[in-house]
């Protein structure tokens, strides 16, 4: 159902943002604490790293169906 | 626009206020006013318009019953003003007839009246009551009709009544000229009676011949009734009064004898050359024939007073002869005339000649008494000349003196002398008296001959008026016996005339007889024909029509075998496409239908050699034929998500489609308040293609059952909302196609089956 995959693309941008918002949370906390003296520097980075790769993630797939595609003639 | 709104409001409102604290308080004024004097002014209009009603109404009943016209005329007007006048005055006066006061008094005196009806209705009544005096009958018998009679009838009636009263013996209802049926004194025959009861109407209806017949014979012998007993009560009459009258006659004749005797006696006994001793005789002879005069001439005018008493008898009888009119009486009547008039004119020259004897007789009488009186006076003188002697002188001639003598002497001398002297005044007078006695005497006979002139005249007119009646008579007769000849040769030539005519008249009608025998002969033998004719043509036709209808039915019956096969075909194909449409319904609420291919090829087999229904059986898409549809109400249910996600991702499209956008879109759905539905209209307009118009353009539509439409209006999206929509368009469409195809096949099914079922 055409309608659906919206709902499937916003449940899929969510699970993914949660994903990453987590691992880069988790990846920073890991970081600041390993290397970085528990500065919350990396954790604050590291989560700004997942949410940007998740809404770039979730921009990607909404777009996914407008993007043009090309193909090299040969 | 507010504020005009609030401010009108405001108007009202204050107006309405102010219109009922202001409205009030007069309102109140009002009734208090009209509450304080009601009861006087009220009382005072009602009183009045009381008195004047009642007023009037008395014032028309007044002049009502003065006014009869102003009655009559409120009647006719006002519709319920009879009965009103009827209860107050009584029953309206009877219409004024225009009678006048002495034809009122006469009624009751009429024995009949003008018109011929009461006349005949009285004639039995009449009859009934004859042995009544006529008057008291008539005056019974009076209905007295009010026809109005103008003056002249009613005086010409009493002038009838009066000669009728004069008319005693029975004279029941004289009638006026025109009277064919005299009233004969006869009781009429009871079947006259019955008749004449019953016609107690206005008789002017014709009545029946034999009626008439009847009538007239009944005329002719109450003539001829009438007749016998006018004559036999005229020879009565005629014979008593001839007896009579030959009885005056005698008697006059008696009393002219013994007066012309008692003259000559009387004559007689003044000469004096008789010798005395009869004087005595003759005196008495004398009184004798005077008595014997007396009783003659009583006894003469007591029969001539007998006769003329039957003159008149007779001559009232021949009057009524001559008013019935009966014509057979005539001549008798005449001859009854006659020997009046002849008695009458004996009687009177018998009186005549009485009365001259009888002035004869006084003139002599006159003489004698004067003789007498001189002898008387003459014999006085003497004897008182000569008292001593007697009467009877002549006896005493021898014994007288001389003196005597001379003294009778001187006095015969002297009685000479005045004798004489008288004598001479006598004549002078003589002269005079015979002059005045001649004048007299020539104005008496002057008078005397104007009598008998008169009489003469008389009897000469009634002479010559009996002669004239006569010839009258034997002239009718006369004619009356030529009329019967000429009438009997006339009876005779129209006899041979009639024979004649008869006989041509046979020959004519025999003739016409046998011609229309033999056109009713040919007539009947045609019509025989043409019967027996139209009986053979009837019967071919209907064995013509028969057989036509025979050969009919079995082609009807051919083609309605084609026509049922036909017809069971389409009942076929109909059932399938039932079957069809019931698998549609199989659709649950998420659930597509039943796949159709079932149903479909089901009919592709049944019809398979209808072409159309293969072509559309073919053109319903395959995805429905595998998988089914959707039902419309899914459908519709889905719409409404459809709808939501469209809103939501309104904005997004191929260029506009980052996640900014995407909150953009979100966030304008959550704020765009519009209409959900909205009636689309006729013509789309460029600016009504934005995706939310559209979605309330769809979603009126798809609420209002039309799936097409909205299946339009979700094509016409852009962008995401397009794609969101994709797939419940293509379901849409799927349905839609399916659907379609469907109702064709059902409308054809339909269609055959209506064409089929109903044989043109």
């Amino acid at each position: 159902m055409s309608e659906k995959e919206l709902g499937q693309k916003w449940d899929r941008c969510l699970a993914d943002c949660a994903v990453k918002i987590g691992t880069g949370l988790g990846v920073g906390i890991v970081f600041s604490v390993v290397f970085f003296k528990r500065r919350t520097l990396p954790i604050t980075f590291c989560t700004g790293l997942g949410l940007g790769m998740a809404y770039s993630n979730c921009q990607n797939d909404f777009k996914s169906h407008y993007v043009l595609h090309s193909t090299i003639a040969k | 626009m507010l504020r005009v709104c609030w401010k009108g409001a405001r108007a009202a409102a204050r107006q309405c206020v102010c219109a009922k604290v202001t409205g009030q308080p007069l309102q109140h004024c009002r009734r208090y006013t009209t509450a304080g004097e009601s009861g006087s002014t009220a009382g005072k209009i009602v009183a009045a318009s009381l008195l004047t009603v009642g007023g009037g109404v008395s014032g028309t009943i007044l002049y009502a019953k003065w006014d009869p016209k102003f009655r009559a005329n409120v009647e006719k007007s006002i519709p319920y003003s009879d009965q009103l006048f009827e209860m107050a005055l009584g029953p309206p006066p009877p219409p004024l007839v225009p009678l006048q006061k002495k034809p009122a008094k006469l009624e009751p005196l009429q024995i009949s009246s003008l018109s011929e009806a009461s006349k005949e209705s009285k004639q039995p009544k009449a009859k009934a009551k004859k042995s009544d005096p006529a008057p008291l009958a008539a005056v019974e018998e009076a209905p007295a009709p009010p026809a109005p009679k103008t003056f002249e009838e009613a005086s010409a009636e009493a002038a009838h009544i009066i000669s009728a009263l004069s008319e005693v013996p029975s004279v029941p209802a004289p009638g006026t000229s025109d009277e064919t049926a005299p009233e004969p004194p006869v009781p009429a025959s009871p079947a006259e009676e019955c008749k004449e009861c019953s016609h107690p109407e206005p008789v002017l209806k014709e009545r029946s011949a034999d009626e008439v017949t009847a009538r007239l014979a009944q005329q002719d012998k109450a003539e001829h009734d009438a007749l016998m007993a006018l004559t036999a009560g005229l020879e009565e009459t005629l014979g008593s009064t001839a007896k009579v009258t030959l009885q005056s006659i005698g008697a006059q004749e008696v009393a002219l004898t013994a007066i012309a005797a008692h003259t000559n006696k009387i004559k007689e006994a003044m000469d004096s050359q008789t010798p005395p001793d009869k004087k005595s005789s003759q005196w008495r002879e004398l009184n004798e024939a005077m008595s014997e005069r007396t009783r003659a001439v009583d006894e003469a005018g007591e029969a001539l007073l007998k006769a003329k008493e039957e003159l008149e008898k007779l001559r009232s009888v021949i009057n009524y002869a001559k008013g019935s009119k009966i014509h057979a009486a005539r001549p008798q009547i005449l001859a009854a005339e006659e020997n009046l008039h002849n008695m009458i004119v004996d009687l009177d020259a018998v009186v005549t000649k009485v009365q001259n004897a009888q002035t004869e007789a006084t003139i002599v009488s006159q003489y004698s008494e004067l003789v007498n009186e001189a002898k008387v006076q003459f014999q006085k003188e003497l004897a008182s000349i000569t008292p001593e002697i007697q009467a009877n002188w002549k006896g005493l001639t021898g014994k007288l003196s001389a003196d005597d003598l001379n003294a009778l002497i001187a006095h015969a001398h002297r009685r000479i002398d005045q004798l004489n002297r008288e004598l001479a005044e006598q004549r002078v007078r003589e002269q005079i008296h015979i002059e005045t006695a001649l004048e007299q005497q020539k104005l008496e006979n002057k008078k005397a001959v104007e009598r008998a002139v008169i009489s003469a005249l008389e009897h000469s007119h009634e002479d010559m008026r009996l002669e004239q009646e006569k010839k009258m008579e034997e002239v009718r007769e006369v004619m009356e016996a030529e009329m019967r000849t000429q009438l009997r040769r006339q009876a005779a030539a129209h006899t041979d005339h009639l024979r004649d005519v008869l006989k041509v008249q046979e020959q004519e009608l025999r003739e016409e007889a046998l011609e229309i025998l033999n056109s009713k002969v040919m007539e009947q033998e045609t019509r025989y024909r043409r019967l027996t004719q139209e009986q053979l043509d009837t019967f071919t036709l209907d064995m013509n029509s028969a057989y036509a209808r025979l050969k009919g039915i079995e082609e009807a019956i051919d083609s309605h075998v084609i026509a049922e096969q036909e017809a069971r075909k389409a009942h076929h194909l109909w059932l399938s496409v039932e079957a069809l449409n019931y698998t549609l319904r199989s659709a649950g609420a998420d659930s597509p239908t039943e796949p159709l291919d079932g149903a479909v090829c089901a009919i592709k087999e049944r019809c398979a050699e209808n072409e159309f229904a293969q072509a559309l059986a073919g053109a319903i898409p395959d995805e429905s034929l595998s998988r089914g549809i959707y039902s419309e109400a899914s459908l519709r249910a889905r719409f409404y998500d459809i709808r939501r996600l469209a809103r939501r991702v309104a904005l997004i499209d191929e260029t506009r489609n980052s996640l900014y956008q995407y909150f953009l879109s979100y966030l304008q759905a959550v704020l765009l308040f519009e209409r959900e539905q909205e009636a689309p209209p006729t013509k789309l307009r460029p600016e009504d293609l934005h995706t939310f118009k559209l979605l309330a353009y769809a979603t009126y539509s798809i609420e209002r059952g039309d799936l097409e439409l909205a299946a339009k209006f979700v094509n016409q999206l852009r962008g995401e909302s397009r794609r969101v929509a994709q797939d419940w368009l293509k379901e849409a469409r799927l349905t839609l196609e399916t659907k379609q195809v469907i109702s064709l096949l059902s409308a054809y099914a339909n269609a055959t089956g209506l064409g089929t079922t109903q044989a043109p």
